[in-house]
């Protein structure tokens, strides 16, 4: 094995990296709000040079990194994992490191244009960026945590395998917000838990160990609660992980009608 | 700027992060300071399983993980900290458990288990079933059932609080912790903790690599804060390469794809891992399969129009057990490669994934200083430490099982040294050091991009400190890096502001990822010996006369142009006596 030199850089800003054979420059029209200067939002166009199979987060880190150090976005893990990088994808809920430039390339011979905008309903804190907390404080709201009560089995708990099946999809979430700013409830009434609250008291409900089941029911049964969903099934679509989150919601408020 | 006082401060939010602040919090007073928000770490990017002998599916005991451990280590393990992690394996899955992790279950309703690499019956006779597993998203599961629990407990969180210095104070036996230092994203303000006592928890440092992994923020910012202090770093010559990332990208799949029987062919379709492995084959430790697929490549097998990967054939699989047991990785290769695992093999090719080395600590997660003393009040979990349970090379499932045992161990400790202790007085101006380090990087002093100088530490890195090393290549590295590190000194943020500026952020990561990357290079040269995933094509055999010892690197001096000490500490053994390494 030889040693491999890396060319020296120019490194002065401005100078772009080399565009990859069989790039295509994409238009990036996102919605830019700093709030320390601006005084409302606005839209900015960037284009960038991306190959088909670049996900839409490797084209924020272009302008981020060569045009605009200023643009702000959560990103951790890039594969759809950590749920941090959810935002307004051509005007729907999706990941941006889970959407890939080939799904929206325009028809031949036309520009594609790609528009990014934060997700809708939580306070924008800069550019793509939104106050978490009201999500958080939704999602903790519904006790998200296995409760029992008497003595712990010296083993683990007995489960079958049928019943560790009825709840797992809801297992997967990964509280990145994509289903609850999707919902129109949410974006009216934002005092509404949200569908990514109920997704998570669905996985304990569902869970034959948890004996909580009647006080985060007591929770859902509130104002605020279930029956405020209209069954859109927006937060089904936008769903990255691919939870069945509209028949969830369904199903906690079958366990309430049917409840002793 | 802000001061708070706490009785514990556990930095980072991951799997070791949380696991260690469910215990500290029921006991101390106790704050968690994260980087990022809780359940964005890394940990939920885990896949396969968790290792504990719990012999729920066939004959099984602890004393065979404490084997395969070791072994699977190199023989670089401390061998009493192998002992208690796989004896705690057992009671850290069950605890898990009972905090609600929905486990997979065997048709009798007890944990499932499955084969992972390395892992193996009465000390390598055949796989072994042991990893308890969640389909493949188990780190998720983990990371998510800490995070629930967190909610339970009531533990407090400072999100988005970056940490960039810990506060020691001289006393007369020594420093002692007393603090950290943190810069809070949303605002630019700079805040005082004051504590009894500090648990690191940080991660990783795999983006000194291009082809990894790991995720964006793993930047080595605790190994980095810690090693910028004067305390030493353990093994960091020691890096991981997970055989199966998806080809050209890095994203990982899971190793439970061949404890399922998955098979990793070359593009003729021979089972090669036959040739270098015999008995147990494509299951062998990671640095052994990552090394028989780079032969394969540089010996002209490899599969594709490049002939740059190898082939993770799935098929036979079926797709019940893809969906069922696999379904993320299923679907990792058909959204970022359009490849479809229940009808073609996927391509794949090593990734770099995980550090073996870290902040040196004993079994109590207590930061060492020295080989001998420790730093009363500082503690270290997780990847960003380094115990040694894993030595030379880690086996498959073993960092989950490392999290939640050290995690737990150290935030016991946390908590119950600051109960019996006062606090102790902070140093003078605490903060100086950070308030300069954040002026410094938003002052202009030049026009080189952050962009620029990380793209091309990860190229070098890639190119000749990865999976095979050599005298030149690493030469060639530790030239790059040091020029990268003078470049470094005149870069330019476009983001002066106070409001979470990611462009500053990333900057100093870019300081982090610098400095390790250097201690990994400068350890990969006197390493004169290949030992598990330290592979040097110059020196192809283990040296135990003079390398079966782990490396102490010491920082001298202050700033970027800084030399490092090169010192070593002896390896524990207990029971197992170096043997040759063959599966």
């Amino acid at each position: 094995m030889t040693a491999a030199t890396v060319a020296e850089s120019a490194g002065a800003r401005g100078d772009q990296p080399p565009v990859p054979e069989g790039a295509v420059t994409i238009t990036v029209k996102i919605l830019r709000f700093n709030p320390e200067i601006d005084s409302e939002p606005r839209w900015e166009t960037f284009g960038v040079p991306a190959l088909p199979t670049d996900r839409v987060l490797n084209l924020l880190h272009y302008i981020k990194w060569y045009f605009d150090g200023t643009l702000t976005f959560r990103r951790s893990c890039a594969h759809g994992i950590c749920g941090s990088d959810a935002m307004q994808i051509n005007g729907v809920n999706r990941l941006a490191c889970k959407v890939l430039v080939k799904d929206l390339m325009a028809a031949k011979g036309k520009q594609t244009t790609i528009t990014v905008a934060p997700i809708k309903g939580l306070p924008v804190h800069k550019d793509l960026l939104v106050d978490m907390e009201p999500f958080m404080e939704a999602f903790k709201a519904v006790k998200p945590f296995l409760i029992t009560y008497g003595n712990e089995p010296t083993r683990e708990r007995i489960q079958s395998a049928a019943d560790r099946e009825r709840f797992d999809d809801t297992t997967k979430c990964i509280l990145c917000a994509c289903c609850t700013t999707s919902c129109p409830v949410f974006w009216n009434e934002g005092s509404y838990f949200g569908p990514a609250a109920i997704v998570n008291a669905h996985r304990f409900i569902f869970d034959s160990r948890d004996e909580g089941a009647q006080e985060r029911l007591d929770i859902l049964n509130d104002a605020e609660g279930v029956w405020r969903c209209r069954t859109t099934f927006n937060c089904t679509d936008a769903c990255p992980r691919g939870i069945q989150v509209t028949k969830a919601i369904q199903e906690v408020k079958r366990a309430l009608l049917f409840r002793r | 700027m802000q001061f708070h006082k706490y009785d514990v401060i556990i930095v980072g939010a991951g799997g070791a992060g949380m696991r260690a602040a469910i215990e500290a919090g029921q006991r101390s007073r106790t704050a968690v300071l994260t980087k990022l928000y809780p359940t964005r770490s890394h940990t939920g990017a885990a896949q396969g399983g968790m290792c504990a002998a719990l012999a729920n599916v066939e004959e099984d005991n602890w004393e065979w993980h404490t084997f395969d451990t070791i072994k699977g280590g190199d023989y670089l393990v401390d061998q009493d900290a192998a002992e208690i992690m796989a004896k705690e394996a057992i009671d850290a899955v069950l605890d898990l458990e009972k905090m609600g992790l929905p486990f997979n279950r065997t048709p009798e309703g007890k944990i499932d288990q499955r084969r992972f690499g390395g892992h193996t019956r009465n000390h390598g006779e055949a796989a072994v079933r042991r990893a308890c597993y969640a389909a493949d998203r188990t780190g998720h599961m983990i990371l998510q059932t800490l995070y629930q629990n967190c909610v339970k407990h009531g533990i407090e969180f400072f999100n988005e609080f970056y940490v960039l210095d810990i506060c020691l104070t001289e006393t007369e036996n020594g420093p002692v912790c007393t603090g950290a230092i943190a810069y809070e994203l949303a605002t630019g303000e700079i805040h005082v903790f004051s504590a009894k006592a500090v648990v690191f928890a940080t991660g990783g440092f795999g983006k000194v690599f291009k082809t990894t992994s790991n995720a964006h923020t793993l930047t080595g910012d605790g190994m980095g804060i810690v090693y910028r202090k004067g305390l030493p770093l353990e093994d960091m010559e020691f890096y991981q390469f997970h055989p199966t990332g998806l080809a050209g990208l890095g994203i990982l799949l899971t190793e439970g794809a061949r404890g399922e029987g998955a098979i990793l062919r070359n593009a003729s379709g021979e089972r090669f891992m036959e040739r270098y492995a015999p008995t147990i084959k494509d299951l062998a430790p990671r640095d052994i399969v990552a090394r028989s697929m780079a032969l394969e490549v540089l010996e002209g097998r490899g599969a594709g129009p490049n002939k740059d990967y190898v082939l993770l054939d799935c098929t036979h699989l079926g797709a019940e057990v893809l969906e069922t047991k696999l379904p993320d990785i299923t679907e990792f290769a058909r959204t970022y490669l359009a490849v479809d695992p229940v009808t073609e093999p996927v391509p794949v090719y090593p990734t770099a994934h995980y550090a073996m080395g870290g902040i040196p600590t004993n079994v109590h997660g207590e930061v060492l200083r020295d080989n001998d003393n420790v730093v009363p009040g500082l503690y270290a979990a997780g990847e960003c430490a380094c115990v040694s349970v894993h030595g030379a090379n880690r086996l498959g499932t073993n960092s989950l099982l490392d999290i939640n045992v050290f995690g737990r161990r150290a935030g016991l400790a946390a908590a119950e040294y600051a109960n019996n202790h006062e606090h102790v007085e902070l140093p003078e101006n605490p903060a100086a050091a950070v308030q300069a380090q954040v002026e410094l990087v938003l002052s202009e002093h030049g026009k080189e991009r952050v962009a620029d100088i990380r793209t091309e530490l990860q190229a070098t890195m890639d190119a000749n400190a990865s999976v095979y090393r050599t005298e030149e290549t690493l030469k060639q590295a530790l030239h790059d890096v040091q020029a990268l590190k003078d470049r470094y000194a005149h870069i330019t943020v476009q983001d002066k502001g106070k409001r979470f500026n990611t462009d500053l952020l990333e900057a100093v990561e870019l300081g982090f990822l610098l400095e390790l990357a250097e201690v990994l290079v400068v350890g990969a040269l006197a390493r004169k010996e290949s030992r598990g995933g330290h592979a040097r094509e110059d020196y192809p055999h283990r040296d135990d006369t003079n390398f079966m010892r782990h490396s102490m690197f010491y920082k001298q001096g202050d700033g970027l142009k800084s030399d490092i000490r090169l010192d070593y500490k002896p390896v524990t053994f207990t029971r197992y006596k170096p043997m040759e390494r063959k599966y």
